[in-house]
């Protein structure tokens, strides 16, 4: 191991990044304290599982009422459409750095700057979906008495879940993608492994590459599954 | 570590990770409580143009390597329908795996640097312009292909003088898209070597003023693409104009 520890390895191979998945690994620099294996892996999939659902808690309770808002209304699609831009042209890296000046490091930079990632999908998708509902559903349920809100609640909503929906698994892609980096910002996740290369190795980088990609793809099928419960049987007959 | 920022607490939690690495040490970089310094700014501006350039280069490599493929998937499927559902399945995939962990799987096939950062960021454009390109195709009413069957034009001149002109809004909207989220991720190519503006705003990343001038001139270049984008969309279907 002394010639390891003095040449670093030339690259991260596979198998050596599932071993350090599964076993801790010994380090060039943590004094002989094994980095990595399946427990810290776990760990740090959690932490980024969480920083990722608080982020996105707070994108939704952002972006949900105001989409659902100005799609019921017919108004601000100039608005949605913007922000919707906008959003996607923030460097994440940029902005939590620069939050990081001005309040800190540590969750609620993260989970403000990660939710600036998730607003604008939701947004734009709820407004878009609300919007889209045929006026002439929305007339008859006016007509057999509804309110607005129910009007909003039994109507528009169950309508527009299937693209409300698609915004927020965007959002959650979004928003776990770039969880990957921050520990920039004082919170270990998976990213550990790829930004701190010179503690875990390059088996440890491709390690963590690995687990996020599974994370992610995780996230992404239990979120198509998820929509398929959540839309109404109705309109899956409709669209087979 | 004399003038620790408020991101050198990051050093001791992510295990020695945070250093100072710029060299100089000027007075309004180590007053960490200024958020943007002019004069620093006006002296150093000159330092973004290269990693400016390079973020350029990325761009538009790789949204031009993904628009070529996810275009040409595109075709292939629109002819052969089977295709399109395992096409659909294995953009999305790609899409979904993050750039930054996709940088990384790719390093021990092409190793560090800027091609690594390229292909992943074309794989990360595939679906969106895929996925939008289709859609404009089946966006076009029959109809309207009918007549020109009927006025005896080939299913190959279809395509390219009917279907994919009334498709240009959608494939161009993808584009613009992706060209727009590329930019912004591309700031993450520095961390596979691939240079770019994450370049000088990572090296002294505990520097608002750096901070505001990297991150701002890749804000700004997404902006600027997506309304040049939004320009060419209306350039090319004049039509939609005169309605």
């Amino acid at each position: 191991m002394i010639g390891a520890a003095l040449s670093p390895a030339p690259l991260a191979s596979i198998e050596g990044a599932i071993e350090f998945i599964l076993s801790p690994q010994n380090s060039n620099v943590t004094g002989g304290k094994k980095v990595g294996g399946f427990d810290q892996v776990v760990e740090l999939a959690v932490n980024q599982i969480e920083l990722t659902l608080l982020a996105l808690a707070l994108s939704l309770l952002v972006a949900l009422p105001i989409g659902l808002y100005l799609g019921h209304r017919g108004t601000g699609e100039l608005f949605a459409t913007v922000i919707g831009n906008a959003g996607r042209a923030v460097p994440e890296l940029a902005l939590i750095a620069f939050m990081a000046t001005a309040i800190g490091v540590g969750v609620l930079n993260l989970t403000i700057a990660l939710a600036v990632l998730g607003v604008p999908p939701i947004l734009a998708n709820t407004f878009v979906g609300i919007h889209q509902v045929d006026r002439a559903s929305v007339d008859a349920a006016r007509g057999i008495g509804m309110t607005e809100f129910e009007v909003l609640r039994k109507v528009e909503i169950p309508l527009a879940i299937p693209t409300i929906f698609a915004g927020i698994r965007g959002a959650t892609i979004a928003i776990v993608a770039t969880a990957t980096i921050a520990p920039l910002a004082g919170v270990l996740t998976l990213g550990d492994f790829i930004i701190n290369q010179n503690v875990y190795g390059d088996n440890g980088v491709l390690a963590g590459a690995i687990v996020v990609a599974l994370l992610a793809l995780a996230l992404e099928f239990s979120l198509a599954g998820l929509q398929r419960l959540l839309t109404s049987r109705g309109l899956k007959l409709s669209s087979a | 570590m004399t003038s620790a920022g408020p991101l050198a607490a990051v050093g001791e939690v992510g295990k020695g990770f945070i250093q100072e690495r710029s060299s100089d040490t000027l007075p309004c970089q180590a007053d960490s409580g200024k958020l943007f310094c002019f004069d620093w700014a006006r002296e150093h501006i000159d330092r973004y143009g290269t990693p400016t350039v390079e973020h350029l280069e990325l761009v538009l490599f790789s949204v031009a390597i993904g628009f070529a493929v996810a275009f040409a998937l595109a075709l292939l499927a629109h002819r052969r329908r089977w295709l399109q559902p395992p096409l659909l399945a294995a953009t999305g995939v790609l899409f979904t795996i993050p750039s930054i962990a996709f940088f990384f799987l790719l390093l021990p096939i092409t190793g560090r640097g800027r091609d690594t950062a390229i292909i992943a960021l074309a794989v990360y454009t595939l679906q969106i312009i895929y996925r939008n390109t289709m859609t404009g195709l089946a966006n076009v009413p029959a109809p309207i292909k009918e007549a020109a069957r009927g006025m005896g034009m080939t299913e190959r001149q279809i395509l390219w003088r009917v279907e994919l002109r009334l498709a240009t809004p959608e494939i161009v909207a993808g584009l613009q898209i992706a060209t727009v989220s590329t930019v912004a991720i591309a700031t993450l190519a520095v961390f596979a070597g691939g240079g770019g503006l994450g370049q000088p705003l990572y090296a002294s990343i505990n520097f608002s003023t750096n901070i505001i001038l990297a991150g701002g001139i890749a804000f700004l270049m997404a902006i600027a693409f997506g309304l040049v984008l939004f320009g060419v969309q209306r350039l090319l279907t004049p039509w939609r104009r005169a309605a």
